[in-house]
């Protein structure tokens, strides 16, 4: 009986390693035949194109596509990790919310979860970048709320510790800019997958049993009080699995920057498979890549969960 | 059959690699297969019956006409700048008939072969009037809207780089939302092939006179049709195709004096048209493939008439050899 079992999952296993060798193969016969470049040499290639963004590594057009990929894959990690911050700041706000006893704040927040959720998350993009550009002035009218902060089509502009952003020729010299693209897809990733959350929040507070509701009473804890020490640390182990699945969301999703010209990974692993002609290498490095941060991800909200878990 | 099954999920992996020539297999399945871009008035679009007009789908009709006698029987596929190789190497279209550049990188890695130039063109800059740049080397520091999938943004920071100035690039993928990008103002500056610039300032600009594009054309851009490598006779038959249209004008047939010119004396027009000689069946075509082509498609002026004139086109570069352009086409003989 047992050898059966281990029998049939070798049979399995056997068929999958020959249709994956076969595809393996067969394509390399092919880019063979037709001359087709293959291999990962073109990394250490002059990228010859410039990255609009680029705040976490310095990277100028004489660098190598392995660099430029580099950046890429940090102007991904860079705007999940704050999305997914503000998303669970936002989402924890809503979901308590819809709970309120207070009508207008259960109502508003209800509204808020149906409205972004039923949106495409594509057509939401559009909107905020559409509200940057379309909706602010240029950068010769730019609005200054404060000394020193700008905002215009061009972006936020912020003073940084060793300047002030002032306008020279075309746009901003100095300062810290926060560009219309990053703002309006960390607000559209954030906004949206709040919603989500929102529903996740709700869900782990009422799997909480009423009865610890009335004992956090019985003991003199005010509501917020009961909320805090008793009801969340118990709602976080129902909360967590699904939350971990949200992020990888918001980190997936993040890849829709092409359109609206944030160049996360997505968007310089194209220009690169356009320029080399690579398509398969660069698709492998895209899947490679996105599949580490989420097994990552992954990893870390399994480890939380374990540490949270009932001993 | 289960082979071929599991071949089919992969495109790459997919391909019959020793098959029939793509002239047999277009001849057996009765239409060509031609990949235009999605979307570009004069090069490769559909008017408002959804018919597809412009250079590059005139050229897919004149290899039609070339062999079966019929400008009509093409099937396009629209594909965007970054589909389009793909597409070509799998062997999802015959041919790749769409405003692509002609490069070395793409002639010998790509595993395709270009066929000649139906479009010289070269990259250049628009800017919106209200600016007042009147040079491109005015541009340092400047935001500017660019598109991936072409060698655009390669250009674009050679230039740069070469006139030690810097710039912002904004990298969009779909025409539609780069060119918002820009006419909102996100933008100073939009970039791609002269062409490109004419045709959307004349089709999709809220006001194509607020607009001017400067005189720097920073690259050369030889469009071309191309066709997978090592299969000799179709890279022939359309390469033929191609001269075919540009030859005529040169001996001054047209799709409205060709019959007329049937019965010329002259010893060049009756190769031409196939009354003498057998050029045709050298290439395993019928002998009259290029009265064909002239008859239902035109001759190069007409075609470019028809569809790069009405929207703002100067020929240009594009004129024939003889008056001043760099156009020339190999001798049908």
């Amino acid at each position: 009986m047992k050898f059966r079992s281990i029998a049939y999952q070798a049979a399995a296993l056997a068929a999958v390693l020959v249709v994956g060798w076969f595809f393996v193969s067969n394509t390399q016969e092919n880019l063979e035949v037709r001359r087709i470049a293959s291999g990962f040499g073109f990394l250490q290639r002059e990228a010859g194109f410039e990255i609009g963004e680029k705040f976490f590594l310095a990277y100028g057009a004489a660098d190598s596509y392995a660099r430029a990929l580099v950046v890429g894959v940090l102007n991904t990690l860079g705007v999940a990790l704050i999305g997914i911050v503000l998303a669970t700041v936002l989402g924890t706000a809503v979901g308590l919310s819809r709970l309120s006893p207070n009508l207008l704040l259960r109502g508003l927040s209800g509204a808020y979860v149906e409205f972004f959720r039923n949106v495409p998350l594509l057509v939401q993009l559009f909107f905020w970048y559409a509200l940057i550009t379309e909706g602010l002035p240029g950068p010769r009218d730019a609005l200054s709320p404060l000394p020193g902060v700008f905002l215009s089509n061009r972006g936020i502009l912020l003073p940084s510790f060793d300047s002030v952003p002032r306008l020279e020729g075309f746009n901003f010299v100095g300062g810290t800019a926060i560009t219309p693209e990053f703002a309006a897809l960390l607000a559209g990733l954030s906004v949206y997958t709040a919603a989500f959350i929102a529903e996740i929040v709700r869900a782990g507070v009422l799997a909480i049993e009423r009865g610890q509701w009335d004992a956090a009473q019985a003991m003199g804890l005010t509501r917020r009080e009961s909320l805090r020490y008793v009801v969340v640390p118990q709602a976080l182990r129902v909360v967590i699995p699904p939350l971990a699945s949200q992020y990888l969301n918001l980190t997936k999703n993040s890849s829709l920057a092409v359109a609206i010209g944030y160049p996360d990974l997505v968007s310089i692993a194209n220009t690169t498979m356009n320029q080399t002609g690579q398509a398969i290498e660069g698709i492998a490095i895209i899947m490679g890549v996105y599949l580490t941060i989420s097994l990552s991800i992954s990893a870390f909200m399994n480890w939380y969960n374990a540490r949270i878990a009932f001993r | 059959m289960k082979r071929k099954l599991i071949l089919a999920v992969l495109a790459l992996a997919a391909l019959p690699v020793y098959g029939q020539t793509t002239l047999d297999a277009v001849k057996s399945k009765g239409f060509v297969q031609c990949g235009v871009n999605t979307g570009l008035a004069g090069f490769s679009q559909p008017d408002s019956k959804g018919v597809w007009k412009g250079i590059d789908v005139d050229l897919c009709r004149a290899v039609a006409a070339a062999v079966f006698g019929d400008s009509t029987k093409v099937r396009y596929t629209p594909l965007t700048a970054q589909q389009r190789f793909t597409a070509l190497q799998s062997g999802e279209v015959d041919i790749l008939s769409r405003n692509t550049t002609w490069t070395i990188t793409r002639d010998t890695s790509l595993g395709l072969n270009f066929v000649g130039t139906n479009y010289y063109d070269g990259q250049g800059f628009m800017v919106p009037k209200k600016l007042n740049v009147k040079s491109a080397k005015q541009l340092n520091g400047a935001t500017i809207c660019v598109q991936p999938g072409t060698t655009t943004e390669l250009n674009l920071a050679d230039y740069f780089r070469a006139n030690k100035m810097s710039f912002k690039p904004v990298v969009i993928e779909k025409l539609e939302e780069v060119l918002n990008a820009y006419f909102a103002g996100r933008c100073d500056v939009f970039t791609t092939d002269v062409s490109g610039l004419v045709s959307t300032r004349a089709s999709r600009a809220p006001n194509p006179s607020d607009h001017v594009i400067l005189p720097e054309v920073i690259s050369k851009e030889p469009l071309g049709p191309a066709v997978r490598h090592g299969d000799d006779r179709w890279f022939d038959v359309v390469k033929w195709a191609m001269f075919a249209m540009m030859e005529a004008e040169e001996l001054g047939l047209s799709s409205k004096n060709i019959d007329a010119q049937m019965s010329s004396t002259n010893p060049a027009v009756q190769r031409f048209v196939g009354a003498t000689g057998d050029i045709g069946k050298m290439m395993g075509l019928d002998n009259k493939w290029s009265y064909n082509v002239v008859k239902q498609v035109g001759n190069y002026a007409e075609s470019f008439d028809t569809n790069l004139t009405p929207l703002g086109f100067e020929r240009g570069l594009n004129r024939l050899w003889t008056q001043g352009g760099i156009m020339y086409p190999i001798p049908v003989r």
